[in-house]
Order: C-alpha cells, then structure tokens, then sequence
C-alpha cells in the first residue's frame, strides 16, 4: 500500500472502507448500549435483581437544594419530609395535625408559650437520639442566622425565644399569638451534624451521603437532574417502610414520563401539576395501570382588581374604576358558567368552585348558602348590571354613564392553557352581556400583576392543611408599604371585616372555633366578590398496579399520592408481589444483545474485505 | 439553525472571497514574513473583543426580561418583609446598577460567575456539573454527524441526478425538516417502549439509572445515549451533506479535474485527492459553527430525553431569572462559539494558502 507514493506517500484508507469504518463506529456506539445490561428496565422498577423492593417516581422539578434551610420546591420539601420528621403532621384520612416528632403540645393561658414533648423513640441515622436540643438549635439558628431563615423563616418571625429545659421538652415564646403552631412545617435537623456547616446561605447538604436524618427514609445519593436516591429507614419510630429504596428520577418531558410509566422503568408518575385529560384517557385503557384522579388542592379563581392601593394610601395601577362597584363584579361572576369549565376545559378533571378553600380541607370547607350564591344566571347579570348603571346602548354596547363602552383587560398566563381556554369563554360570555374583553396571556405575569396594571386576573393558589397563609395574602397587613414596593398580597384586596376576622382566627387556639371563624373569613371574600372561585383542579396521577399494590392516598377517601403533606404515601407503599414488569425485559436484552453483537461482526467483516479489495484496486 | 444554515456556506466563501482577490482590488501587496502572524494577532483581537462585547452586553440584556427574580422565588409561599429584604442583598439586587455591573465584571474578570440565585451553588460548579454531560451527548452527535453528512455528501454530488443522490438527498432534507422534539418521541415510543411485537430496547431517558459503577456505568451510559445521539444525527446530518454536495458540485466542472481523469487517475482518487480538499472550506466553517453550538447543548432533545445537560440548565436559568447563572451561560456558550470561530479563522490558510496572505 506504500508504494502508491505517486500520489503522495501517505498511507490512506479508501473511500468506502472509511464509510465501512464509520458506520463501524456509529453501530458500535448504538450497539453498545443494546448488548449490554442484561436487565434494562426492571432494576429501577420493582424486585432489582438483589430482591431489593425499588418504588421509583418519575418527577418533572429539579431539586433546588437538599438543605432545609433553603429548599422551598415542592420536590425537595417532599424529600425533606421523608428525610427528616417535623414536630406534627397531619393525619392521612382527614388532614388533622397529629404527632410527629412532639407527642403532644400546650400552650400557657396567656396564649404565648407552647410547650411541646419531644418524643424519645427516635434516633438520628448515625445512631445518636433525637432531641428537643436539635429542635431548639434548629429554630434558633433560622431566627439568628439570616442565611438559615432563607426557606422557613416566615415561621419563626413571631418567635421570641426557644429553649430546650429537658431533652424531652421545648419551649416556645411568642411575641403574641399564633393559631399555626401545630402546623409549624419547618424539617428538624441533627445538632452534632449541622452546627459545623459554615455558611448556611451556601451550604447545600449534597456532598456528603448518608445524609444523618431520622425520617422513614434516609437520603443516600443525588445527582442534579438526574435522581434522588433514599432507602428505607428500618428503625423509624412509626414502623419501617415497605419499600426497600426510594428513586425520584428526574423526567423533563410529560410525555416521556408517562412512556416510562407504561414500559415499567418508572412506578408513579405525578405529572407537574397534574396529567393532561389525554394522557389520563390513553393510560386509563392500558392494563396494570391506575389513574388516580384525585380532588386537588388549588383553587382556581378569577381575581378583580379591587382598586389597588399601597399601605400609605396611594393608588398603583390602572385597575377599571366599574370593579369598584360589587355589583358590577357579582354579574361578571354570575355570567361564568361553572359547569362548561369543568367539562369543557377541564374535560372533569376538576370540581365546581365554592367557597375558597378546596373541599378536600373538609375542616375549613366553606360554601355559600342558596340564597348567597351567585349561581350561573346570565340574565340576572344583564340585570344587575342595569340597576348598576351600565346599559346597553344601540350598538348592544354596555356603557357607564361617562358614555365608554365596558372592556376589560384579564391577565393570563401565556404558558396555562387552561387560562387561554378559559379566557376565551369569558370573551363569548361577557360578550353576550355587552362588555368587551381582552385577553393579556403573558410568559410572565408578575410585572403587570404587581404593579396593579389589570382589570381581571386568573389566580390560583395551592393550599396547606393550615389555611392561614393563603387567609393572610388578602389582609390590608399584606399590601406593599408604597406603590415601589413588593408587599405579599395577592390581590390588593384590603377589607376591614376581613381584617379582623383574620386577626381573630390567628389567635383562636381552639380547633372547632378557629375553624368557624376561617368560615367566615371565606364568606366575606366571597360576599365581596374580588376572589371568585371557578374551580378546584384535580391532581391527576397514575401508578402501576403490578409494583405498587396499595398506597395511602391524602385524604384517605379520595386523595393525591404527590406531594401530600405527610411521607404517608411512599411509607405505605406495598410492593406487589409479581415484581415483574411484563414482557421480560431480561431476554429482551439478550436478544439485543445477540444482535448487536451480529451487527459489529458483520459490519468488522465487511469492512476487512472492503479493505483488502480496495489494496488491490490501489496497487493496479 | 435554519439560519446557520443558510449563513454558514456564505461566510465560509466570504472569508476566502476577498482574501482571493484582494491583491487585485486593493492594489498590490508585498508578501511578508509576518503576513501570517499578524493575521492571527488580528483575528485574536477581534475575539478578545468580542468576548468582551458579551460580558457587557450579557450583563444589560438579561436585566431587560420581565420578572422579578426574588418574587419568584419567593412567590406562593409565606415569607416575612425581612426575608425579601435579606433575599435582595444576598443577591446584591439592591445595589445600584452600576455597582451591580462593575461587581459583576470584576468578578467575570477573576473567573468568578457568582452563584445561582434558585439552586444556592457557585454558577461554575452548575456549568461544570452539567457541561460533560451535555459535551458528551453532542460531541459524539457532532463526530457522526459530520463523519456521515460529508461522506455521504461527497458521493451525493458525485452521482448527482442519480437516483442514489436523489433518494439520499431527499432523505436527508426530510429527517433535517424534522422537528427533533417529535423524532425524540417518536424514538421513545417505538424503540425505548416497544411497539407491537418489537421490544422495548433502550431506556425513555435520563443519562443512567443511578448506582452503577466502573464499567458498568460507562455500558449503562452509553445505553442511554443510543436515541438522543440517533435523534440528533438524524437531523443534523442533512445540513453538513447538502453544504458538502453544494461546495463539490461547484467544483464538478473544473479543469483540473478533467487533467486528474485525463493522467489516468480512478475516479475514486479524482474526487478524494483533488476535488474534495478544494470543496472543503464551506463545509469547515460549518463544522466549527457546528462545532462552537455543541458546547450550547440541544434544549429540545435534552428535555424530552431529559439529559442533563447545559440547554436545560439555561431554561431553568432564565425561567426565574436566575441572573448569574444565566450571565455565566451566556458567556460559555458566547465563548464557545467565539473560540471555534477564531480557531476556523485560523485553520483556513491551511486549506487555502490564498486565505491571511
């Protein structure tokens, strides 16, 4: 081959062998995934080939940080709850606080101290007792060290001093009443380990694993979107998890979560927020496969802009001065027609709104009386819009008395199709009352929204087992101090009755009584007619039925599985005992393997012989 | 890409163009000794500008999307006044402007990228983290689709008008037209979940199932990177071929190659030895731009094969927006590009002498 020097010297390789000789390489590269691992998809699944009992989850959020002095994404604080108990919980049948790391709690009759037991059943991971020390140390440095109050410290801003007088008992000092401190969600850490973290803004507790933890998992390896690694917690004080290990696995795409869902590799899939009525539908048919379509816990409602002002007074934004008038906002309301949203754009997947928290709070579940409701009446709303003022002109034209016709701007969120769906609706059916709309979808909202640059808005809201949050959002305390600034309203809406009743809930410590008064918080706002709830989405999720025979769902009778407030779900779940994902992915890679492998020979065969003729074509 | 594609070609002859007939346009020129030095003093230059025009510019142009990145943060959970406020100054966003930018450039300057508002890291731990990975998935797409698009575009033009050329042309402009999300899926469906009697072969995502290790590792990643790289050749692949027909079919008629045939040269050798290094320059400025993106990444297909890569990072960055994640983005792929430009700027005189003489 040498000798060719005519055409300069160098030693080259024919045309086709090199074709020969990437398609050679590009096979390999293919190939070598098919014939390698023998057992593809079982091993995430059910029974890995260890007989360790594997529950994976695809999930669609990456983890922001595994320390719990900064996570705040809903991955994350899960993964924190499994990892690491809280003083309370909340009971899975009906979302009760009931005891987690205190067994039982008071509080002084002055209202400001509590004083909980600490229970002594439960050791940290490395073996060392859990105590009310590490509970004291962890609220103390989230209220001395700004870094470590990143994620959780709206819930010890009340606090004035927190101590441990015994390993059993803690004590907290507030600076005045607080109704919330049974729903304290704030993950206790281990003393020993976390006071030689340096700087906890920094800190992401992710080098190091084990993670010490003494929830009923403990954290054994993350990789950044790819998984979460947790095994089983044998010594947890409640009992053991049935599942020998826990993998989150980290899926970008809906779609090809719900693929892995349907070939095994994956045992739950919770959909970010939710699956969409196709997905839903096309796994329904699919055997050993469980939909679960459950009552979430957002509402989904239509804000009005209630005028918005700051906390000194002055106005901000641009909001239609006709929402002023509570009449103007019911016949808006009443010329929405619930029942179409629910069919129509939530294809069911969905539950008509009322009060506004989510029926599945049954505690606090509040619904407007018969003669309260602003019920679905397009003529009363013609109606009332007319007693208000707003007539129809000869054009059909709704107009006021300056003579303008009606239009309103409703803010949506361009990335929800449920906004636009909705949206357009609204079009038709203000249209019929004479008003005009335009629909503002925008990639992000926040800018126009908190600047009070809108007339209606779509809101939505998650709810915790403890309202006061999404209570305290509407409070005049919420608005921002002057137009520049941000303040933690949702909605501008300041109402002195609110207010009080508000105030009145915070300090009621007796469940039955707060609950009442929570009642009447939900009846005013709906009364006032700023926050007008269409619909409560459900949480559409789905498992597979041939590695998970049972897990609790929150609440007990209808309930999600992801992201509940509790570990309850992946602590009960029940490996099923077939394991097997069906279709024998063993001998599949077998096969693939077998193939490969006749593939590179071949290709390597070929391309010797392409070699060897391509030397003598050179040499003629 | 559609764009880079139509560029691509035209800037490589651009280069070459008035490097051809520049002697003649601008008068005559005396060679020397240092023509070739100052041309890449020259062509550095322009990079280190450039580099510089990104830093600034990355700066100011991510301020400008809407969004306020503490309010996301933060948003849909309770959080005191003092914690929006301590939000703020940890991330420097209640310093002026100006300050907020002379930090920042001090800060670039010493190799300092900040650290991620969202996920509390250092920005150059989460671009190293993810970097490899997406380098290994678009770096193995690159070699083959290269390899395959100037192989099989050499014979396309070749045999041009033949039925071969027309079928595999053809191809190639379908699978290109492609929108990769869709083969991605597509993929998934058929090959990693199985369909009818075909089995499912390779897994629906991610870059490994976790735990492995040693060789295995390297076997289980390799397994996962089977569709996205497939997915990626596939569509990738009919641009350096259409580019690497268009430049030979230019040269099909030259003289020089009838004189090759006519010293009684194979056909074969013709068209390797002479026509295709005179065709190659078009196709090396694609390669180099082809080259800089790998470094960028593949939103698309990392998120529906949910690798984790740099392209996601990116998404995730300017959903919040995470500023100096973004900023530090934005000069890695900047750099990235600007680096394999230079490096094509400099590699030219090699394929064509005329070029920085």
């Amino acid at each position: 081959m040498d000798t060719n020097d005519q055409y300069g010297g160098r030693r080259r390789i024919p045309g086709r062998a090199r074709l020969v000789m990437a398609a050679c390489a590009a096979a390999l590269t293919l190939t070598a995934g098919l014939a390698t691992p023998l057992d593809p998809a079982p091993r995430q699944a059910a029974a890995a080939d260890d007989g360790k009992k594997v529950l994976t989850v695809a999930v669609a959020q990456s983890v922001d940080s595994l320390s719990p002095f900064l996570a705040v994404r809903l991955l994350s604080t899960s993964i924190h709850r499994l990892t690491y108990e809280y003083l309370t919980n909340y009971d899975p049948e009906d979302n009760r606080v009931i005891p987690g790391l205190a067994t039982e709690w008071k509080s002084s009759p002055d209202k400001l101290t509590w004083t909980y037991t600490i229970r002594s059943d439960s050791r940290w991971s490395d073996g060392e007792q859990a105590t009310a020390e590490d509970a004291a140390w962890t609220f103390n440095t989230m209220m001395t060290d700004e870094g470590a109050a990143t994620a959780n410290g709206s819930f010890v801003a009340n606090f004035e001093k927190v101590t441990a007088p015994s390993p059993t008992e803690l004590v907290i000092r507030l600076k005045k009443p607080q109704a919330t401190m049974t729903a304290l969600d704030v993950p206790i850490v281990p003393r020993h380990v976390w006071e030689k973290v340096g700087d906890y803004s920094k800190f992401n507790n992710d080098k190091e694993f084990p993670v010490v933890g003494n929830g009923p998992f403990v954290l054994t390896g993350y990789k950044a979107d790819s998984y979460v690694r947790l095994k089983a917690n044998k010594d947890f004080w409640r009992g053991a998890p049935k599942f020998d290990e826990l993998v989150f696995r980290y899926y970008k795409d809906q779609d090809a979560a719900v693929s892995a869902l349907r070939k095994g590799e994956v045992s739950f899939v919770a959909g970010s927020p939710s699956l969409t009525p196709a997905q839903a539908a096309s796994l329904r048919t699919e055997k050993n496969i469980r939909v679960n379509d459950a009552p979430g816990r957002r509402f989904y409602a239509l804000a009005t802009n209630p005028g918005a002002r700051a906390k000194n007074g002055e106005r901000m934004g641009d909001g239609h001065p006709s929402l002023l008038d509570r009449r103007v906002r019911h016949a808006l309301f009443m010329a929405v027609d619930r029942k179409t949203i629910i069919d129509k754009v939530f294809q069911g997947h969905a539950v008509e709104g009322a009060g506004y928290i989510p029926p599945r709070f049954s505690q606090y579940f509040w619904k407007p009386s018969a003669e309260q409701e602003l019920a679905y009446d397009p003529a009363g709303a013609a109606r009332l819009l007319d007693r208000a003022g707003y007539r129809k002109n000869g054009d059909g034209e709704r107009v006021g008395e300056d003579g303008k016709p009606l239009t309103y701007r409703i803010l949506c969120h361009a990335t929800d199709p449920n906004d636009k769906a909705i949206g357009q609706y609204l079009q038709e059916w203000w249209g019929d009352l004479g008003i005009g709309v335009t629909l503002d979808c925008l990639d992000n909202v926040t800018d126009p929204w908190l600047a009070g640059e809108y007339d209606l808005a779509f809101d939505g809201w998650s709810v915790n087992p403890d309202p006061d949050f999404v209570l305290s959002i509407h409070t005049c305390a919420a608005l921002p101090a002057t137009p520049k600034d941000t303040g933690a309203t949702d909605n501008f809406i300041c109402d002195e009755k609110y207010d009080e009743l508000y105030a009145r809930q915070l300090a009621e410590y007796d469940p039955e009584k707060r609950a009442g008064i929570v009642k009447q918080l939900q009846s005013r706002l709906y009364d006032l007619g700023y926050m007008n709830v269409m619909a409560y989405p459900n949480a559409v999720e789905a498992y597979r039925t041939d590695q998970i025979e049972s897990i609790t769902t929150m609440p007990a009778k209808a309930g999600n599985i992801y992201g509940q407030d509790g570990y309850w779900s992946w602590w009960s779940a029940v490996p099923a005992d077939s394991g097997d994902t069906g279709g024998g992915p063993s001998s599949t890679g077998v096969v693939a393997g077998i193939v490969g492998g006749a593939v590179v020979l071949a290709g390597l065969g070929a391309f010797v012989a392409m070699r060897r003729r391509a030397t003598a074509e050179d040499r003629e | 890409m559609t764009a880079d594609a139509a560029s691509a070609p035209v800037e490589g002859t651009g280069a070459a163009g008035p490097a051809k007939d520049g002697p003649a346009a601008r008068g005559p020129r005396v060679r020397t000794a240092t023509a070739y030095p100052r041309y890449v003093a020259g062509k550095v230059a322009g990079a280190a500008v450039s580099l510089l025009a990104v830093l600034v510019t990355g700066f100011f142009l991510f301020r400008l999307i809407p969004g306020d990145p503490v309010k996301f943060m933060t948003g849909g959970r309770q959080v005191s006044a003092e914690q929006l406020a301590a939000y703020r100054r940890e991330f420097g966003l209640d310093l002026p402007l100006w300050r907020q930018f002379t930090d920042y450039c001090g800060k670039a300057l010493t190799g300092d990228l900040g650290t991620s508002y969202q996920f509390s890291a250092p920005v150059i731990d989460k671009i190293t983290e993810a970097l490899p990975n997406t380098l290994l998935l678009t770096g193995t797409a690159f070699v083959l689709y290269t390899a395959l698009g100037i192989l099989l575009g050499t014979r396309a033009a070749w045999r041009h008008g033949r039925l071969g050329d027309r079928l595999g042309t053809g191809l190639a402009l379908t699978l290109y037209s492609l929108p990769s999300f869709w083969l991605g899926l597509l993929l998934i469906i058929t090959l990693s979940v199985g369909i009818g009697p075909l089995p499912g072969l390779f897994p629906t995502g991610g870059m490994e199932s976790g735990g492995e290790e040693g060789l295995a590792y390297v076997l289980d990643v390799a397994h996962h990177l089977v569709l996205p790289v497939v997915t990626l050749v596939a569509v990738e692949y009919g641009q350096t071929l259409l580019v690497t027909r268009s430049a030979l079919l230019d040269e099909m008629g030259s003289d020089y190659l009838t004189t090759a045939r006519a010293k009684g040269l194979r056909d074969d050798l013709v068209r390797r030895r002479h026509a295709v290094p005179n065709a190659l320059l078009p196709t090396v400025t694609l390669i180099f731009i082809n080259l800089g993106r790998t470094v960028a990444g593949v939103i698309l297909v990392e998120t529906v094969f949910s690798w984790p890569g740099l392209g996601g990072l990116f998404y995730q960055a300017l959903s919040v927006p995470d500023l100096p994640l973004v900023q530090g983005l934005f000069l890695v792929f900047a750099a990235a590009v600007i680096l394999m430009n230079t490096l094509a700027d400099l590699l030219y005189p090699l394929f064509d002498p005329r070029v920085g003489r």
